[in-house]
């Protein structure tokens, strides 16, 4: 198709800057580090019922080299802290975090020998969803919050949106 | 119903034998513990095939600190006998490994959990509890709160292990002759799976060497999310333990629930009324299909049928609506309740549930059709992850996985409860014990399922839903309200909990995945003292290490499907 540079409303301008986040908003690559009950909410939000496609977040990656959204779906154990802290690091920036569900925000109600009290001591967390398991509607609404988040933040890597977490959380 | 095994042992051991007692119809033997082993062996060549799990109780007060209680089971006599020994902290005890292989993890489970050591055990080694962890959680002395970081991941191979699994295939090469043979541990390649793979649906960890593509050996760690249930339940009040069974096997909440409230009424000496039988048997077989359902879709998407996944997910997705309307909620549906339900069925809730079973039918019909006789489907599924009855027994395997290979046991038939014997349906077996027996046993026993519920639909008796004993159940709300005396029960009850009598009961019944007891122990307060489960698939994943060797890894995930490992019940 030849371009008609004459006619105006065949142009669109907008800002790199816009354009990139725009696109990045509707492609995040989610990577579930599904570990209990609130992965298989997580299994619900993916099939056909709850679609989670129409928000452009169905390509589910379990490499996190190719994921830029890894949503924690269960408890957290002291014993699973360190693998969650490996596969956070080896996502490529930028990346987000969605705490799905109560474990995975703050122990849930397991306040015991075995469970890390929410996974933001470990790593930084973008969105906390609340439930026990969220709903997968719930799933939804954080992940369109996120969106928005996405465009209007943009690429900012997530060292800096989180560089004045206290030490004390991780 | 074991007084022929406790007899047979009294003829043989006779004032070895330190007691003989049955609570509630449980009968139990007590041994010193240099005589465990004979007993074991007895037993099991007196019929008892299967060591269901090993419980251990904590007793600070006393000098013989810690109660092992050996849960015994034939299949051929359709008996069960427990077996008792008192020890002292820091004793060892015989391991019972040699006897019967799902001793082996259980005994660890008891190592780590309480710290009494096992003399002989091959692998004696923490299970639930990280590697840098100190002490023992369940003792009584271990503070809940009291979390302990982990630094790093325990690696399942060293070198020296490397080295000898090299040693070990060199020696079996037929022919010394051949240099091309000789393998060296460099040659080997060590493959990490999980805690956080796809495949293994839920936190659980494989490390496999590999000899080109062959799994030369295959180490399994788990309790990645051991979330204490136990000492959970021993914080919390008998009531307050149920939302807790819910997360044990997420897929089938319903069957924690309704087993939990059995196994705590058997303790307490009541009985469910007949229309709270009948409806937990009900929710019981729903629960049933839907974690049927969500093993054989995620089974057969890990062998690259992911079309199935959106035929049977979708039916999954439209019995929770059912379950969500019953209950309010989708997952963890917190149902039962000590002496019956929580609350009565919704209206039209019958013709609702018909509705989803046709559904059903036609999501399993259409699976039928793309699997039966799907050439790539059978490839990878028959004789794969094979194995034998008599092994599957001495592991511990109950349920599906145990009648692919062939042997029909079902507990809803052989130890009816909540009036299964008042249900015709039959128990559909395999003849192979392969991941595709295993798979088609799952898809046949919804079909019975089906039939279970609509013949409990269509005489689904009246009367009242919960027992009538205000010690146990909550009043009803206009007593609470209207009577002093109903405030003080339910603040009583609330507040106190149940007041258990003190004593002990082993429930179970036949959950999705095998059999699922609670082990209560009492001492007349309204906590538990100890609240042991014996998650089906904890003995099953034991065996897994076993049961991939020799194989190539994209069986071994075929197989892990298969076996329906739940991450919540088998770390707990
Ligand atoms: S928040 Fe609730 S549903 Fe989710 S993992 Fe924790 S216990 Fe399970």
């Amino acid at each position: 198709m030849a371009i008609d540079l004459e006619n105006p409303s065949n142009f669109i301008t907008t800002r790199v800057r816009q354009a990139v986040n725009w696109g990045r908003k509707y492609s995040l690559w989610p990577l579930p580090f599904g570990v209990a009950c609130c992965a298989i909410e997580f299994m619900s939000t993916v099939s056909s019922y709850n679609d989670i496609s129409r928000f452009g977040a169905e390509l589910v990656r379990f490499s996190p080299r190719q994921s830029d959204l890894m949503i924690i779906a269960g408890t957290i154990s002291y014993k699973q802290a360190p693998i969650l802290k490996t596969i956070y690091a080896q996502m490529a920036e930028p990346k987000w975090v969605i705490a799905m569900g109560a474990c995975a925000s703050s122990g849930g109600f397991y306040n015991n020998y075995s469970t890390l009290q929410g996974a933001d001591r470990v790593i930084p967390v973008d969105m906390y969803v609340a439930g026990c398991p969220p709903t997968p509607e719930n799933l939804l609404y954080a992940l369109t919050q996120l969106q928005e988040r996405v465009e209007k933040e943009g690429l900012v890597p997530a060292a800096e949106r989180h560089a004045g977490r206290s030490e004390a959380r991780g | 119903m074991s007084q022929k095994l406790v007899d047979s042992l009294q003829r043989e051991f006779g004032t070895d034998i330190l007691a003989v007692d049955s609570p509630r119809g449980d009968e139990s033997v007590t041994v010193a513990p240099e005589r465990l082993l004979d007993v074991l062996g007895h037993l099991r060549c007196a019929g008892c095939e299967q060591l269901s799990d090993v419980v251990g109780v904590d007793h600070p007060d006393r000098a013989e600190r810690f109660e092992l209680v050996y849960l015994l089971r034939s299949y051929a006599d359709n008996e069960r006998v427990q077996v008792k020994v008192n020890v002292a902290e820091d004793a060892p005890v015989p391991s019972a490994a040699g006897v019967y292989r799902s001793a082996n993890w259980a005994e660890r489970e008891v190592y780590d959990l309480l710290g009494v050591p096992f003399s002989g055990h091959p692998d004696l080694r923490r299970l639930l509890c990280h590697h840098e962890f100190e002490g023992h959680a369940l003792r009584k002395d271990y503070p809940i709160e009291q979390g302990q970081e982990c630094a790093r991941p325990e690696k399942l191979f060293t070198d020296e292990d490397i080295a000898r699994a090299a040693e070990r295939a060199n020696d079996l090469v037929s022919d010394p002759d051949d240099v091309h043979d000789e393998l060296h541990p460099s040659d080997l390649l060590t493959v990490n799976i999980g805690p956080s793979h796809p495949a293994t649906h839920g936190a659980l960890r494989a490390e496999v060497l590999l000899d080109g593509e062959n799994i030369l050996e295959a180490r399994t760690e788990i309790g990645y999310i051991h979330r204490c249930f136990e000492k959970e339940a021993e914080d919390h009040t008998w009531a307050q333990v149920m939302p807790y069974t819910d997360r044990l096997n997420y897929c089938s909440a319903m069957l924690n629930n309704s087993i939990y409230a059995m196994a705590v009424e058997k303790t307490i000496g009541v009985e469910a009324t007949p229309r709270a039988q009948a409806i937990r048997v009900i929710v019981s077989e729903l629960s049933r299909i839907i974690d049927h359902l969500v093993c054989v879709c995620a089974n057969l998407v890990d062998i690259g049928a992911l079309t199935n996944y959106w035929y049977l997910y979708n039916v999954r997705e439209s019995i929770y609506e059912t379950l969500e309307k019953l209950c309010g909620s989708r997952l963890t549906t917190n149902y039962a309740r000590i002496g019956g339900m929580s609350h009565d069925l919704f209206d039209g809730f019958d013709a609702e549930v018909r509705t989803k079973l046709d559904e059903m039918d036609v999501g399993n019909a259409d699976v039928m059709k793309l699997i039966a006789r799907n050439r790539i489907f059978l490839d990878r599924t028959v004789d794969v992850g094979v194995i034998s009855q008599e092994d599957a027994l001495s592991w511990g395997y109950t349920g599906p996985c145990l009648r692919a290979t062939g042997l029909a046991y079902d507990l809803r038939k052989l130890a009816p409860y909540s009036g299964y014997e008042n249900y015709d349906f039959d128990i559909p077996t395999g003849t192979n014990g392969d991941t595709h027996d295993r798979i088609m046993v799952r898809m046949a026993e919804m079909v019975q399922s089906r039939s279970i519920i609509l013949q409990a639909l269509d005489k689904l008796p009246d009367g009242p839903l919960n027992i009538d004993d205000n010690s146990v159940v909550l009043p009803p709300k206009e007593s609470v309200y209207g009577s002093i005396e109903g405030v003080m029960n339910q603040f009583k009850l609330v507040y106190e909990g149940i007041q258990v009598p003190a004593g002990r009961g082993y429930g179970f019944g036949e959950g999705a995945n095998g059999e699922l007891g609670y082990y209560c122990v009492s001492d007349g307060t309204g906590h538990p003292y100890r609240l042991k489960v014996r998650p089906p698939c904890f003995p099953i994943f034991s065996s897994y290490a076993e049961l991939v060797r020799g194989g190539m890894i994209p069986d071994a995930i075929a197989t892990l499907g298969s076996l329906n490992i739940i991450a919540g019940e088998l770390d707990r």
